[in-house]
């Protein structure tokens, strides 16, 4: 059984790393919450019935490393850093709303076609981690504290030093973007 | 009238605190002429759910 276990924690070895990655953009700091994650699965005892169903206990270790290494960085979103994503905010608006702001005839969404059979599909967890790693660095970061990390807002606002109301400017540009990526990439193949 | 831009501010924003009256009465009437941004609206809540998902650790 251990020897299960073992072999199952580095099949899924990958995983966590991607997630982690993604979240910390560093790599030494994702190798280090994962290394982290995997220790401490070792030396608990629960039982899994499924290989997902250790996989989600897997993560939820994983998400808290990923949380106590943001934590412990200082201001590592700093203000200065977020205005570096900024230029391709206006190029974003541009290209997604007219002058009156209104939807551009490409821009404007679409109808998905029944989202939760894609969430069904591997090959969408592909298009969806490439459209985040496609965000802007310290957008997708913010992004990801408050939807995958639980933040709330004031509270990333307190970490990444910045006000309220650029926390929401941050999160909403994440949410276009994301938006526009996964339509593009995804929905407007899959309608038929 | 709110513009599409000034909507989806509202319809991000409504994810992470409680919009106000006016906000939300502003948002409706919106949303009555928009199939855009009613489109954009029901999206939020799938990528919210999607999130959910692959933050959790529960994709295939």
């Amino acid at each position: 059984m251990d020897l299960d276990r073992q072999s199952e924690l580095n099949a899924l070895r990958p995983d966590l790393l991607r997630f982690a990655r993604l979240q910390l953009r560093d790599a030494g700091a994702a190798e280090d919450a994962v290394q982290e994650t995997m220790l401490a699965a070792l030396t608990g005892s629960h039982r899994f019935e499924s290989r997902s169903s250790y996989k989600t206990w897997l993560i939820s270790i994983l998400r808290n490393k990923i949380i106590d290494t943001i934590r412990s960085r200082s201001r590592e979103v700093s203000a200065s850093s977020l205005a570096d994503d900024e230029a391709g905010d206006d190029l974003l608006n541009d290209t997604l709303f007219d002058r009156r702001g209104h939807w551009t005839d490409a821009a404007a969404p679409g109808r998905w076609a029944d989202p939760e059979a894609s969430f069904e599909q591997q090959q969408f967890w592909k298009v969806f981690e490439a459209c985040l790693d496609h965000l802007p660095a310290k957008t997708a970061r913010v992004f990801m504290m408050r939807e995958f990390l639980g933040f709330e807002t004031e509270e990333i606002c307190k970490e990444a030093g910045i006000s309220t109301s650029n926390c929401w400017v941050v999160l909403h540009r994440a949410r276009l973007g994301l938006r526009s990526c996964l339509e593009t990439n995804w929905f407007a193949g899959a309608e038929t | 009238m709110l513009s599409c831009r000034e909507a989806t501010e509202l319809m991000s924003q409504e994810q992470d605190r409680p919009l106000g009256l006016a906000e939300r009465l502003g948002l409706r009437l919106h949303m009555l002429i928009c199939s855009a941004c009613s489109n954009y609206r029901r999206q939020m809540r799938v990528l919210r759910a999607a999130c959910r998902r692959f933050g959790g650790g529960d994709t295939p």
